[in-house]
C-alpha cells in the first residue's frame, strides 16, 4: 500500500500547487454550457415534464466529470510516457503495476469528483433543480472512474499528442453530444439509439434522471457502468505490464 | 552480483543488443563504452526492466529481474539517460515520494534525504520545484533520488552527460565516494576519461556486442602504452608502442608536426571500433 499512498500524495501536492487554476479552469465550460443551452436555448423549453434547465444540469455533470476524468487521466499518462518519462520512474519502481494504474485512476476520477462538486455548488446557488440521492452520487462517481480509466488505457495506447486529440475528437467529443446530455436518446434514429444505448456515458444520463425508472432499470445501468470499469481495468493492467 | 547472459533485444530493423554475455561483480565499478547507438542505453533499459528484452537473463544475486518482480527491483538504482523527475514538485518532494514508494520509514527517510542533499550540495534549493533546477543539478538530484533506498546496484546512464568540466569534475568526486562505499555501478559514458578514472573494468562495445573486457590500464598495455601521434595526408593518425624507445624510433623517422604521449583509454576505444568516439 505504499505504492498507493506515494502515488496518491504526488498528485495531491500537484493538485494543491494548481488549486486555483484548476478550480477556474474546471468551472469555465460548465457555466458556458447552463448559460448557453439552459438560460439561453432552453428557457421557456420543457423536455419529459420538467424545465430544459433542470433536464440539462445531470447531463452537464455526466459530461463534464466524463471529460474532467478522461482528459485528467489520459494526458497524465500520455505525458508521463512520452515527455517527462516518469512512466518509466514507476516501471522501475518496485509498485506493482496494478496499485499504478490503480493510483493514477483514483487521481483522475479525483479530478472528475471535484469538477462534479464544483458544478453542483454553482448550479445550487441559482436554481433548485437539481436533486441529490445517494443513486446520483454512486452514479456520477461511477461515470468519472469508468472514465479516469479509460483515459488511463487510451494514455498507454496512443503514442502522440496529435493522436490523442483524435482520439477526443472522434470518440469523446460525439458521445458528449449524442448520449442524451442535451436531449434525450428515443430522438434518435431507431438504428443510431441502440448503438448509443451500448455507451457508458448514455447510462450515466439516463441514470442521474432517474424520473420514473423502475429498479430494475437503476440497477442495470449501475451494472453496464460497473462491467466498463471492470473490463477497462482488467485490459488497462495487461498492458502496463509489458508497455514500453 | 549482476549477471548478464545473452541478452538480445531487436527492433525491427536493428539487433540493439545482439547476445551480450557480462557479469558484474559485487563492489566492481563497471564502464560501458561504445559508440552512439552501441546498445548502452538498450542495456541499461532492459536492466531496470523499461525496455521487454527479447531474449536472454538479467540475474541479480541469483534472481531473474522481470518488470513484475517488484522485490527485487528495489535493488537497483536507476539514472537513465533521459531525465525523468517530477518537474512540478520541489526536489524535496521528489525524494520523499520516493522514498514512500521503497517503502522506507518516515524516520529513516527524512534522514536519509538530509544526508542525500548534503552529499550533492543541494540543500540549499531543495524546496526549489525541479522545473527551476539547471541540467547539472537535475543529474544530480536524479542521482540522490537512485541512492535514497540505498540499492545494491546502481545503474548510470551518461551521468555527466551536458555537465561543464567543473561539475564533471564534481560528479566524479561523488562517484568515487560511492565507489570507496563498495557500491556495484554499471555506467555507461561517452567520456573515455571518466571510465578511466572511475572504472574497476571496462567494456567496449559495438552494434550491440561486446568487442573487449578488461582493467583500463590492460587495455591499454594490449593497445599500446605509448602513442606517436602526427599529422599526414590530412589526417590525424596514431601508431601504438609497447616502449618509449620503440616510439621514438618511429617518431624519428616522420616529418611535420609530430607527438609521442602515453597512451589513454581513447585510444583503445579508437583503435577497437576504428574510429574516434566523437565522430562515431
Ligand atoms: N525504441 C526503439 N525503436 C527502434 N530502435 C531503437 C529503439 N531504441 C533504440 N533503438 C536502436 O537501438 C540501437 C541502440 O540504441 P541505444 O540507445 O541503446 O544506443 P546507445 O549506445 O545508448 O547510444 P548513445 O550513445 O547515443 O546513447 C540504435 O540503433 C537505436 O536506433
Ligand atoms: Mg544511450
Amino acid at each position: 500500500m505504499n505504492g498507493l499512498y506515494g502515488i496518491l500524495w504526488q498528485e495531491f501536492i500537484v493538485f494543491k500547487r494548481k488549486f486555483w487554476a484548476t478550480t477556474i479552469g474546471f468551472l469555465v465550460s460548465p457555466i458556458l454550457y447552463l448559460v448557453a443551452f439552459g438560460w439561453g436555448l432552453g428557457s421557456g423549453m420543457e423536455i419529459d415534464g420538467v424545465s430544459y434547465m433542470a433536464y440539462i444540469i445531470p447531463g452537464i455533470i455526466a459530461m463534464n466529470t466524463m471529460m474532467t476524468s478522461f482528459n485528467n487521466t489520459a494526458n497524465s499518462i500520455n505525458i508521463s510516457r512520452i515527455f517527462y518519462k516518469t512512466f518509466e520512474y514507476y516501471v522501475i519502481s518496485p509498485i506493482n503495476m496494478t496499485i499504478y494504474a490503480l493510483g493514477k485512476i483514483i487521481a483522475g476520477a479525483f479530478y472528475g469528483i471535484y469538477s462534479g462538486i464544483l458544478i453542483t455548488v454553482i448550479v445550487s446557488i441559482f436554481t433548485s433543480d437539481l436533486v441529490i440521492t445517494p443513486y446520483f452520487i454512486f452514479i456520477a462517481l461511477l461515470n468519472c472512474f469508468v472514465f479516469s480509466a479509460l483515459g488511463f488505457l487510451i494514455g498507454l495506447l496512443i503514442n502522440s499528442h496529435a493522436d490523442m486529440s483524435k482520439f477526443m475528437s472522434f470518440v469523446i467529443t460525439p458521445m458528449s453530444f449524442l448520449c442524451g446530455t442535451f436531449f434525450p436518446i428515443d430522438k434518435m434514429p431507431e438504428i443510431l439509439r441502440w448503438f448509443i444505448y451500448l455507451l457508458p456515458l448514455t447510462h450515466t444520463n439516463i441514470a442521474l434522471r432517474t424520473t420514473g425508472e423502475t429498479a430494475g432499470n437503476m440497477m442495470l445501468h449501475a451494472a453496464v457502468l460497473m462491467l466498463y470499469l471492470i473490463v477497462i481495468f482488467i485490459v488497462s493492467i495487461r498492458l502496463c505490464k509489458k508497455v514500453e | 552480483m549482476l549477471e548478464i547472459k545473452n541478452l538480445t533485444k531487436e527492433y525491427k530493423n536493428v539487433t540493439a543488443v545482439d547476445y551480450l554475455d557480462l557479469t558484474i561483480k559485487d563492489g566492481e565499478f563497471f564502464g560501458l563504452l561504445g559508440p552512439n547507438g552501441a546498445g548502452k542505453t538498450t542495456t541499461v533499459r532492459m536492466i531496470s526492466t523499461i525496455t521487454p528484452k527479447t531474449s536472454g537473463e538479467i540475474v541479480i544475486d541469483g534472481e531473474s529481474i522481470d518488470r513484475n518482480l517488484t522485490a527485487i527491483k528495489a535493488k537497483i538504482g536507476v539514472v537513465p539517460q533521459q531525465n525523468n523527475l517530477e518537474n512540478e514538485t520541489s526536489a524535496w518532494e521528489n525524494l520523499e515520494v520516493h522514498g514512500i514508494l521503497y517503502g522506507i520509514n518516515k524516520e529513516k527517510r527524512r534522514k536519509k534525504i538530509e544526508e542525500l542533499f548534503e552529499f550533492t550540495g543541494l540543500t540549499d534549493r531543495k524546496d526549489d520545484l525541479v522545473k527551476t533546477y539547471s541540467g547539472g543539478m537535475k543529474r544530480k538530484l536524479m542521482i540522490a533520488r537512485a541512492l535514497l533506498h540505498e540499492p545494491e546496484i546502481l545503474l548510470l546512464d551518461e551521468p555527466t552527460v551536458g555537465l561543464d568540466a567543473s561539475a564533471r569534475r564534481k560528479m566524479w568526486d561523488l562517484l568515487k565516494r560511492l565507489k570507496s562505499n563498495g557500491l556495484t555501478v554499471l555506467l555507461t559514458t561517452h567520456y573515455i576519461e571518466e571510465a578511466e578514472v572511475l572504472c574497476d573494468r571496462v567494456g567496449l562495445i559495438n552494434k550491440g556486442q561486446l568487442l573487449k573486457l578488461d582493467t583500463p590500464w590492460n587495455l591499454i598495455e594490449e593497445v599500446g602504452k605509448v602513442t606517436v601521434e602526427y599529422f599526414k595526408d590530412g589526417e590525424t593518425q596514431e601508431e601504438f608502442f609497447r616502449s618509449r624507445e620503440e616510439a621514438n624510433v618511429y617518431a624519428g623517422e616522420l616529418e611535420g608536426d609530430v607527438r609521442i604521449r602515453p597512451s589513454n583509454l581513447e585510444d583503445v576505444f579508437l583503435k577497437f571500433t576504428n574510429r574516434r568516439v566523437e565522430e562515431a
